[in-house]
């Protein structure tokens, strides 16, 4: 399957932060949800995706091409919507337009005026008095009508109510059915992603911790409950991040069917939601790092 | 086509819609040569992952219940009953190989194993 963004062994470092070979692949015609905690990363890489920054070292290609020699090239084809408003505040939607408009090849107004239809947006009001919601949908509209191939998202569900969400993520459906686009999103509600992301791609301080097929999670993990006397130096290693009471422990298992033999009946085994992998890995922290790799 | 998904099962989603559409099949509410919805379509209709969708269409293709011709989607197969029962003898033979196999290692005889499956197999009605 052809990879859409591939990040090689990529390092970028920062006073009191950095990321570490991060190698990421991002499939086409796929959704791919990017989650993490706060301050691990994802604005950085989603940054260095879009040029905004450079590398210190690897390599960053999208559509299989770098931005040393194409990056006008790449640029056309990417939309990106961010959480916060890039647009000219005291401008109409359609002087906006007017501003982005030439700078693509592959403008099309008919693209444009079609989801400012659908999404409801007034066309003669300035941006200023846009909702949260509204300014979401025309970042949307204005990446839709250059024909971006590759939609990247900043956290665009955040801040937004539950119903407009699920608005969104049926846009989304409909975005992804000619199988030709591929969506890089980051997110913190991580229930979204059970409605619409094909691959997840998890950061933790600075550094990959997997991509997997959003079914395969669940086949490989699973939050383990049982007696702390089960619970020695040998059996703590098969978990991250225990959480221990008097009542007994919860932990994750990276490895559900070695977990399943080893203790059998001894232990309930259960469904692990993206924030209990999440919540874990933090608690984990270095540890996991090492047991996954 | 009705497929109701439950987000509170134990069963993944893939294999909630591999079951129902098998089932489809196999009560021949969906013919032969009947066009299934494609992934994408089936993906934004039950609102999950498209991901989801394409692993249940391997599984079913994979045992001979649909096909797929590319460009042109995914269609109901020729069910061959011979070919289903004859599967479906394999499975059982392999899981009462197994429960054998398991009775050995504790020392449970032939005629406690038999008493056993008579037991369950008329309970189960």
């Amino acid at each position: 399957m052809e990879n859409v963004i591939e990040l090689q062994n990529v390092n970028k470092a920062f006073k009191g932060f950095e990321l570490k070979d991060l190698s990421i692949s991002v499939k086409k015609g796929f959704v791919t949800g990017f989650i993490g905690g706060n301050g691990v990363g994802k604005s950085t890489t989603i940054k260095l995706i879009l040029n905004l920054l450079q590398p210190d070292s690897g390599d960053v290609s999208v559509f299989g091409l770098n931005y040393k020699k194409h990056e006008k090239e790449i640029k056309q084809r990417i939309g990106f919507v961010f959480d916060h408003n890039v647009f000219y505040e005291h401008i109409t939607l359609s002087d906006m337009k007017k501003i982005i408009k030439p700078a693509y090849k592959n403008w099309d107004d008919g693209i444009f005026h079609q989801y400012v239809n659908l999404f409801e947006l007034p066309l003669k009001k300035s941006i200023k008095t846009f909702s949260k919601g509204m300014m979401m949908k025309a970042s949307l509209a204005f990446a839709l009508s250059h024909r971006a191939e590759l939609i990247i998202m900043d956290e665009p569900t955040s801040g937004l109510d539950p119903i407009f969400r699920r608005e969104l993520l049926d846009i989304l459906h409909d975005i992804m059915q000619d199988g030709e686009k591929t969506i890089f999103f980051s997110t913190h509600i991580t229930t979204d992603l059970d409605r619409i992301a094909d691959y997840i791609t998890f950061i933790h301080n600075g550094q990959h911790i997997f991509t997997k097929e959003h079914y395969k999670i669940e086949e490989d993990y699973a939050i383990v409950k049982g007696e702390t006397n089960l619970l020695d130096r040998d059996t703590e290693q098969e978990f991250i991040g225990i959480r221990k009471s008097n009542h007994g422990f919860e932990a994750l298992t990276t490895n559900k069917q070695r977990t399943a033999n080893l203790f059998g009946d001894m232990v309930i085994l259960e469904k692990p939601t993206l924030e209990d992998i999440m919540l874990y890995t933090k608690k984990g922290n270095d540890n996991y790092v090492k047991s996954y790799s | 086509m009705q497929i109701i998904i439950s987000n509170t099962s134990k069963e993944p989603i893939y294999e909630q819609i591999y079951v129902q559409i098998k089932k489809h099949i196999l009560t021949n509410e969906l013919q032969a040569g009947e066009a299934l919805p494609s992934m994408r379509q089936l993906a934004k209709d039950l609102d999950i992952s498209v991901i989801t969708t394409k692993r249940a269409y391997e599984e079913l293709e994979k045992n001979g219940f649909i096909f797929s011709i590319v460009g042109k989607g995914s269609f109901v197969s020729e069910q061959n009953n011979e070919m289903i029962l004859e599967r479906k003898r394999k499975v059982i033979e392999e899981q009462l190989l197994s429960a054998i196999q398991n009775s050995k290692e504790i020392g449970v005889e032939l005629e406690e194993l038999l008493e056993l499956l008579t037991m369950l197999y008329k309970e189960d009605t």
